[in-house]
C-alpha cells in the first residue's frame, strides 16, 4: 500500500475528529462572538456522558449496536442540560462586553467544569470499548484500520452537511444568518435574538459533546481530556477563519494532513507542523482562509 | 490550559483553631498540663487535576493519606512505628501540581513562606522538578522530589536542600534492554514512540544508548515523538505498522498510554512487534483484558505486582487495598518510599537535636547518603553526592488471568540497583556510552 494513501487516510480520520469539535467552536463564535475556551470541557462532558450511557445500555443487556445510539444520546443530553444552564445562567450577562472578558469568563467556566466532571465521575478511567469493536477492521495492504475510524469520517460529513443545510436552506437558518450579520438590525426586524443565541450555543455544545462521545471508545476517559482537543481546534478555526463552516472543514483537513505528513515523513516536526501551517496562513490571510474581511462599523 | 489549584489542609483550620483556643486558655490560667501541640507541617505536591491526576497524582496522594494516617496513629511496622515524626504529629498540606512549571515555582514559594511547611514532598513532572529544585535551594528549604524521572536534576546541578528518593529514568530503560538481552528477544530492529517533553526525550535517549551496547547490530527505525496529551495515535500506529520492527519501545504513561493501547491493540500492532513499555504497570488494573498478553513492561522500580515479598510490603498492600479497593501501583509506592525515608531522616535529626523539630540543614544532613527499607526493597541515597536514590527494579511480561479477572505479570526478572544505575560521580549518558562500567548484575 502506498505511503501516500496511508497519509491521506490518517489525515482524513484525524481531520474528521477535529472538524466535529471545531465546527461547534466556530459556530458559537460566528453567532455569539464568543471565543469559547470551555468548548473542550463540553467535549469532556460528552465523553463522560457517553461512558455512563454505554455502560447503562450494557447493563440493560441491549444489543451492542445500541451503544452507537447511546453515544448520540450522550451528546443530546449534555446539550439539553448544560446549554441552558451556561447560556441563560452565565453568558447572557456578558453579551456586548469586551471579547477578552468573555474569553476570561469561558476560561473560568473551563476550570469549574474540570472540577465538576471530577466531582461527578471521579478520577478513575472509564472505558467504552464496545462501539469501537462494532465495525471490524479494514485491511488494505500492510495497513489495518479499525472500521470505527471510518464511521467518524461519515459522522463528520453528515454533521457538516446538516449544519450547512440548516443554516442555508431553512427559515430558522436564515434568521441565524441575519443575527450573524447584525444582531441589532435582526432585533429591529422582530427576531428574538436571545433565542437565536440559545439555539446556536446549544448546537455548538452538542457538536463538542458529539466529538467527545464518539472519541470516548478510542481512549480512556480521564480528567484532562478536554485540554488537548481545544488547542488544536483553535488552530483549525483560525486557519479556516473564525465563524466559517467551510473554513472549519478545510482547516481540519489542512491540520490533519499536515500532521499526518509530519508523523510519516518527519516525526520530529509533528507538533511544529500544525502551527507552521497556521502561521503561514495568517501571514497571507490574517482573517483566516474563509472569513471575509469585515467593514468597520461606525 | 491550567486547572485550578486545590489546596487543602488535611487537619483543616479547625485543628489550628483548637490549638489557638488551647493557647488562649493557657494564657488565662485555665491550662491543663499539656501545651498546644507542635506539628510537622508537610507540603505534598502532586497532580490533583489534569491528565496526570488519574494515573499518578491521585494514587500518590491516596498513598500519602493512608501512610500519614498510620504514622500519626503509630501503627506502621518497626522501625517506622513512632507516632508521627518522632512523636510530632504530621500535618499535611496538599497542593495541585497541575498548571505548569511557572505556577509550581510560585506554589512552592507559597508553601514555604505562607503555609510555613517544614518540608515538601512532591512533583511528578520532570519539567516541574527541573523548575522547582533551584527555588528550594535558593530559599534554603527542604525538598524531596518523589517521582519525576529525568536524570538531569542531580547530574546537571548540585543541591544541598533537594533530594530525590527514587531512581531516575535511566534505570528503567537499561533494565528493559537488559531484560530483552537476558531473554534472547530478537531485536535486530527497534522503533520508538515517546512523548515530546523531558521525560519522553530522556527515556528515548537512554533506551537507544543502552541498545547500542547490548544490541550493537540493532537498527533504529521509526522515532515518533507525539505531544503530551495527544489522545489520538492513529497516524503514529500507521507509521509503526508500515515499518514494523522486532521491538517497539515506549515511555508513554497515563491516559496517553491507555489511548495508545486501546487504539493499537485492535489494529494488531502488538502482534507485529514486541512492545516494551518502561513505566506501564499503573494501567494494568484499569485496562484488564484490553491489555495485550506478552507485553514487556517496567514499573520504574520493583513496584506493585513486581514488588518483593516482605512484611513491610504486605502491610503496605493491606492498608492501601483496604482503603481504595485496588492494589498500589508505582506512584503510591514512590510516595511511601519518600515518606519512609523522610520519617527516618526527621527522627535521626531530632535525636541529634534534643528532640526538637529539625532545621532544613539538619534534615538535609540526616537524609544525605542515608539508606532505608521500603515496600519495593532497599533504598540508598547513593548518587548525586548522597541526594539521588538508587534501588532494585524488575521487568515482567503481561498475561490476562481470566480466573483472577486481572492482568498478572509472568517471567519477572529482578535487577540489582548497581546493575542498572550509573555509579556515583558518573553521568548516565557517559555511563551508557562507556558500556555500563562498574555495573554489578550478579
Amino acid at each position: 500500500m502506498s505511503l501516500a494513501l496511508t497519509i491521506a487516510v490518517d489525515g482524513l480520520t484525524y481531520a474528521s475528529w477535529l472538524f466535529i469539535v471545531a465546527l461547534g467552536l466556530t459556530l458559537v463564535f460566528g453567532v455569539l462572538k464568543i471565543l469559547n475556551v470551555a468548548h473542550g470541557s463540553f467535549y469532556a462532558l460528552g465523553a463522560y456522558a457517553a461512558a455512563s450511557l454505554v455502560a447503562w445500555a450494557a447493563a440493560l443487556k441491549l444489543a451492542p449496536a445500541w451503544s452507537i445510539v447511546a453515544l448520540l444520546l450522550a451528546a443530546v443530553v449534555v446539550a439539553a442540560i448544560v446549554a441552558p444552564l451556561v447560556e441563560r445562567g452565565l453568558l447572557r450577562f456578558f453579551y456586548g462586553r469586551d471579547e477578552v472578558l468573555l474569553v476570561l469568563v469561558t476560561y473560568a467556566l473551563f476550570l469549574v467544569l474540570e472540577d465538576v466532571t471530577k466531582l461527578v465521575w471521579g478520577t478513575s478511567p472509564y472505558y467504552v470499548s464496545a462501539p469501537y469493536a462494532l465495525f471490524g477492521n479494514v485491511e488494505v495492504g500492510t495497513q489495518v484500520w479499525v472500521g470505527y475510524d471510518f464511521l467518524l469520517v461519515a459522522v463528520a460529513i453528515v454533521v457538516g452537511l446538516l449544519v450547512w443545510w440548516g443554516l442555508n436552506r431553512t427559515r430558522q437558518g436564515k434568521i441565524v444568518l441575519a443575527v450573524i450579520h447584525s444582531a441589532e438590525v435582526a432585533a429591529s426586524m422582530g427576531v428574538n435574538v436571545s433565542r437565536v443565541y440559545m439555539l446556536a450555543f446549544s448546537v455548538g455544545i452538542f457538536l463538542a459533546a458529539l466529538g467527545g462521545a464518539f472519541t470516548a471508545p478510542m481512549i480512556s476517559v480521564v480528567p484532562g481530556v478536554s485540554v488537548g482537543v481545544i488547542v488544536v481546534s483553535f488552530a483549525v478555526v483560525i486557519i479556516g477563519g473564525l465563524g466559517s463552516i467551510g473554513g472549519a472543514a478545510i482547516g481540519a483537513l489542512i491540520v490533519g494532513l499536515a500532521r499526518s505528513l509530519a508523523v510519516h515523513l518527519a516525526p520530529v516536526a509533528e507538533l511544529f507542523s500544525i502551527y507552521i501551517v497556521m502561521a503561514a496562513v495568517l501571514v497571507v490571510r490574517p482573517e483566516g482562509l474563509f472569513q471575509q474581511t469585515q467593514a468597520r462599523k461606525i | 490550559m491550567q486547572a485550578n489549584v486545590g489546596r487543602r489542609n488535611e487537619s483543616g483550620t479547625s485543628g489550628r483553631r483548637l490549638a489557638a483556643w488551647a493557647a488562649g486558655l493557657a494564657a488565662l490560667g485555665f491550662a491543663t498540663a499539656a501545651p498546644a501541640q507542635e506539628t510537622f507541617r508537610l507540603g505534598i505536591v502532586s497532580f490533583l487535576s489534569g491528565q496526570a491526576a488519574e494515573s499518578f497524582g491521585i494514587p500518590a496522594v491516596n498513598g500519602a493519606k493512608v501512610v500519614l494516617e498510620a504514622f500519626n496513629a503509630g501503627t506502621a511496622p518497626a522501625p517506622y512505628n513512632k507516632v508521627g515524626f518522632g512523636g510530632v504529629r504530621i500535618e499535611p498540606v496538599y497542593v495541585d501540581e497541575n498548571g505548569g512549571a511557572t505556577k509550581q515555582v510560585q506554589e512552592l514559594r507559597s508553601l514555604y513562606d505562607r503555609e510555613k511547611v517544614d518540608a515538601v514532598v512532591g512533583y511528578v513532572g520532570s519539567g516541574d522538578c527541573l523548575a522547582v529544585a533551584p527555588v528550594a535551594e535558593e530559599l534554603k528549604k527542604f525538598l524531596i522530589l518523589y517521582d519525576c524521572g529525568t536524570p538531569r536534576i542531580f547530574e546537571d546541578g548540585k543541591y544541598n536542600y533537594v533530594f530525590r528518593t527514587a531512581s531516575h529514568a535511566t534505570m528503567d530503560n537499561v533494565a528493559l534492554a537488559r531484560y530483552l538481552k537476558a531473554r534472547n528477544v530478537k531485536a535486530d530492529t527497534f522503533n520508538l514512540i515517546n512523548q515530546d517533553y523531558a521525560w519522553g526525550q530522556d527515556s528515548r535517549k537512554d533506551f537507544v544508548l543502552a541498545m547500542e551496547k547490548l544490541y550493537p547490530q540493532a537498527k533504529q527505525g521509526e522515532d515518533l515523538l507525539p505531544k503530551f496529551g495527544a489522545g489520538q495515535y492513529g497516524t503514529e500506529i500507521s507509521a509503526l505498522m508500515a515499518k514494523p520492527a522486532d521491538v517497539t519501545h515506549s515511555s508513554l504513561w497515563g491516559g496517553d498510554l491507555q489511548a495508545f493501547i486501546l487504539q493499537a491493540g485492535p489494529r494488531g500492532l502488538f502482534k507485529r512487534t514486541q512492545m516494551v513499555f518502561s513505566a506501564a504497570d499503573h494501567v494494568l488494573p484499569g485496562l484488564g483484558d484490553k491489555m495485550p498478553d506478552g507485553t514487556i513492561l517496567g514499573a520504574r522500580g520493583a513496584y506493585g505486582l513486581m514488588a518483593p515479598k516482605s512484611a513491610l510490603n504486605d502491610w503496605w498492600w493491606s492498608i492501601y487495598q483496604k482503603a481504595y479497593n485496588v492494589y498500589p501501583v508505582q506512584a503510591p509506592y514512590r510516595m511511601i518510599q519518600s515518606l519512609l525515608g523522610l520519617k527516618l531522616a526527621v527522627e535521626k535529626a531530632m535525636a541529634a537535636n534534643g528532640g526538637k523539630k529539625p532545621t532544613p540543614e539538619q534534615l538535609a544532613a540526616a537524609l544525605k547518603g542515608s539508606e532505608w527499607d521500603s515496600p519495593a526493597g532497599h533504598i540508598r541515597m547513593a548518587l548525586g553526592d548522597g541526594h539521588q536514590a538508587v534501588q532494585d527494579t524488575a521487568i515482567g511480561k503481561t498475561r490476562y488471568d481470566a480466573a483472577k479477572k486481572m492482568v498478572v505479570l509472568d517471567d519477572i526478572q529482578r535487577f540489582p540497583a548497581d546493575c542498572v544505575n550509573p555509579p556515583a560521580n558518573m553521568k548516565s549518558e557517559d555511563w551508557l556510552k562507556a558500556g555500563f562500567p562498574g555495573a554489578k548484575c550478579n
